[in-house]
């Protein structure tokens, strides 16, 4: 991966500093020349989004930390003085709060462009299940911060989640009591949530520069699917992706400003405005609407299934949801990686994403009547994808002609554009013939 | 000479083995204490027992204690849902138990239980008189709707056990030594 960098350094420091260590010279080959597909759209911005996203969460939690109080007397009434009497605490804490959902939302959309464009494909199924691991991680980390404010909704949530565990054959209610550090979610279960919770990002960061090495490896994928196969295919990142990368980012900002300095509360519960009670349980407990599809699978499994109880199974679910991503790369055999060239999976992949904002929906919903059927048949789709459409639909599907090139379908989609307007204005073929060309 | 030394392991490869093999158990050894401080401590456990005095509980009542930071459901019960405890067929249970498994002979007015959901942990309502009893009269957990009866076992929903009954042995006609 060395031979696409032009740094040649003439200044004899640089010189020196470049023979003893490269620092410079890796940086210009991985962050500035990097050659990049010269046709990757809008969907591929949104890598450079969650590195912005990573960054802003660890320097807002880092400052929120100097301010809060891990302990059950003392954290619910840290976080409200941070938010009433800190210096600018109302808009670092609505930053980082409000900034887990957007975290969330970005990561959605970069999952789902990999799902679509078939990224996770040959050679690049380790940099799928990095991306994969992150995503845990990332629950990981939001769930445990959410319980640092020590509210109802916080509590109630760390006693259902970890109660998950319980579900687990023998060793259950060892290993309950092992993650909480009590009979019950106690003093304990905050203090090393609060640790962990500081901890995590520095490893999603650690995975992330994992992730960008496996990503540098084989190089940026793209909308046909085609590999790069010359230098005419691509552009140097920089300016060409930093600026469109900023761009995005930009845009991104916009709403994420508007819920922080407008309506930083919208996207929480009003039950954790009320102190932890160990007591009473909320009427009704909800996750982070980030989460949501995954606690409607948890819940749609109120059945016993041969030895598994319903307990047991809805947590086997809930984790197969995720673990299933890391052998999407051999349940998914089609040669073809982009959706744009596979004409039956188009329509299944849309019915999965509408498929994954119904749970969502129904994960807010109460257990009972017609939500918990729907939420049976958003489960068995979910799995159903996975396991038997995309397995299928390789054998059979017929995919559409590829591109010779990267440069090739651009100038294809160029001459069919010309083609289309000469057709209109009822000019001949000659002029156009020697645009195309070009 | 060459395929001897090959073939057969000598000092040397018993060296290397023992000296791997030590070393992972020092490992082992330095990690644990590290492991082990997750689990409940000292002071966590030191609160494994408490005296309950029952004796200003009215026939119908509940009432809450604390005990390990768990809430513990004590309810004084009336003939009539002692009645009804007693008269369910052990077939239209989910996690089948008579009702005389549930409390102490000779005390059978007194039901004490873990008051925390076998589900996912919630806190059953039923404890006070404005709070829903479920469809059995007895407890109902709000979070993922399970139904408990007058003997706090479950019959509808998806909790798969009954609610947990804590060590306890009465002292006295009204104090209970919980744990």
């Amino acid at each position: 991966m060395s031979s696409h960098s032009n740094y040649n350094p003439t200044n004899p420091v640089e010189k020196w500093f470049d023979e003893r260590l490269p620092l410079i010279r890796f940086s210009k080959e991985h962050l500035m020349d990097f050659p990049t597909p010269k046709n990757i759209n809008y969907w591929w911005t949104f890598g450079a989004v969650l590195a912005i996203m990573l960054v802003m969460q660890i320097i807002t939690g880092i400052v929120l930390a100097m301010n809060y109080v891990p302990n059950i007397e003392m954290a619910f009434d840290s976080v409200e003085h941070i938010r009433r009497n800190v210096n600018y605490g109302r808009i670092i804490q609505a930053t980082h709060a409000v900034g887990a959902s957007m975290f969330f939302f970005a990561v959605y959309i970069h999952m789902f462009r990999g799902l679509y464009y078939g990224s996770y494909k040959a050679p690049r199924e380790i940099l799928w299940i990095l991306g994969v691991i992150i995503f845990l991680l990332m629950m990981a980390t939001s769930f445990m911060g959410y319980v640092l404010p020590w509210g109802q909704m916080s509590y109630w949530g760390a006693t259902v989640i970890t109660n998950v565990f319980s579900a687990i054959p023998l060793v259950g209610t060892p290993i309950l009591e092992f993650l909480r550090g009590g009979f019950v979610v106690d003093n304990p279960t905050l203090n090393r949530f609060f640790s962990l919770h500081y901890l995590l990002p520095f490893i999603i960061a650690a995975v992330v520069a994992l992730h960008i090495w496996a990503l540098h490896v084989p190089g940026n994928g793209n909308p046909t699917g085609v590999e790069v196969k010359s230098k005419a295919d691509t552009v140097p990142f920089h300016p060409y992706y930093t600026m469109k990368d900023l761009f995005v980012i930009v845009v991104f900002f916009i709403p994420f400003a508007w819920f922080v300095f407008f309506a930083p509360d919208i996207l929480g519960h009003a039950d954790n405005y009320i102190r932890a009670n160990p007591f009473i349980t909320p009427a009704k407990i909800v996750p982070e609407w980030y989460l949501l599809p995954f606690y409607a699978m948890l819940r749609a499994v109120d059945f016993d299934l041969f030895f598994i109880n319903a307990k047991l199974g809805g947590v086997i679910v809930m984790f197969g949801s995720i673990l299933i991503l890391m052998v999407l790369p051999w349940l998914d055999k089609s040669k073809t990686r982009s959706g744009n060239f596979r004409p039956m999976f188009k329509p299944f992949f849309w019915l999965f994403v509408l498929n994954f904002m119904m749970l969502m929906y129904l994960g807010a919903q109460a257990a009972e009547g017609i939500y918990v059927i729907l939420s049976k048949v958003g489960t068995a789709y979910y799995f159903g994808y996975f396991l038997i459409i995309l397995p299928i639909l390789a054998r059979i599907e017929t995919p559409k002609p590829l591109p010779n090139s990267i440069s090739q379908s651009i100038l294809d989609k160029y001459e069919a554009k010309a083609l289309k307007q000469a057709k209109i204005q009822g000019n001949g073929n000659s002029e156009i013939q020697g645009k195309g060309g070009k | 000479m060459a395929t001897n030394v090959k073939n057969d392991p000598n000092r040397r490869d018993f060296l290397y083995v023992t000296t791997a093999a030590v070393g992972a158990v020092g490992a082992a050894a330095a990690v644990w204490p590290l492991i082990d401080q997750m689990n409940p401590d000292a002071t966590v456990k030191a609160l494994a027992s408490i005296e309950a005095d029952i004796s200003s509980i009215e026939l119908g009542q509940s009432v809450t204690f604390k005990w390990r930071g768990q809430p513990i459901f004590v309810r004084h019960r009336t003939p009539k849902e002692i009645a009804d405890a007693k008269a369910v067929p052990l077939e239209d249970m989910i996690d089948p138990a008579t009702d005389a498994e549930r409390v102490t002979a000779g005390y059978e007015q007194w039901l004490i239980q873990i008051g925390i959901c076998t589900h996912l942990g919630c806190v059953p309502q039923g404890q006070k008189p404005s709070e829903p009893k479920g469809e059995f009269n007895g407890w109902f957990c709000p979070c993922h709707g399970s139904h408990y009866d007058s003997a706090g076992r479950i019959r509808k929903g998806p909790a798969p056990k009954n609610l947990v009954l804590p060590p306890y042995e009465f002292m006295s006609d009204t104090l209970v030594k919980i744990g």
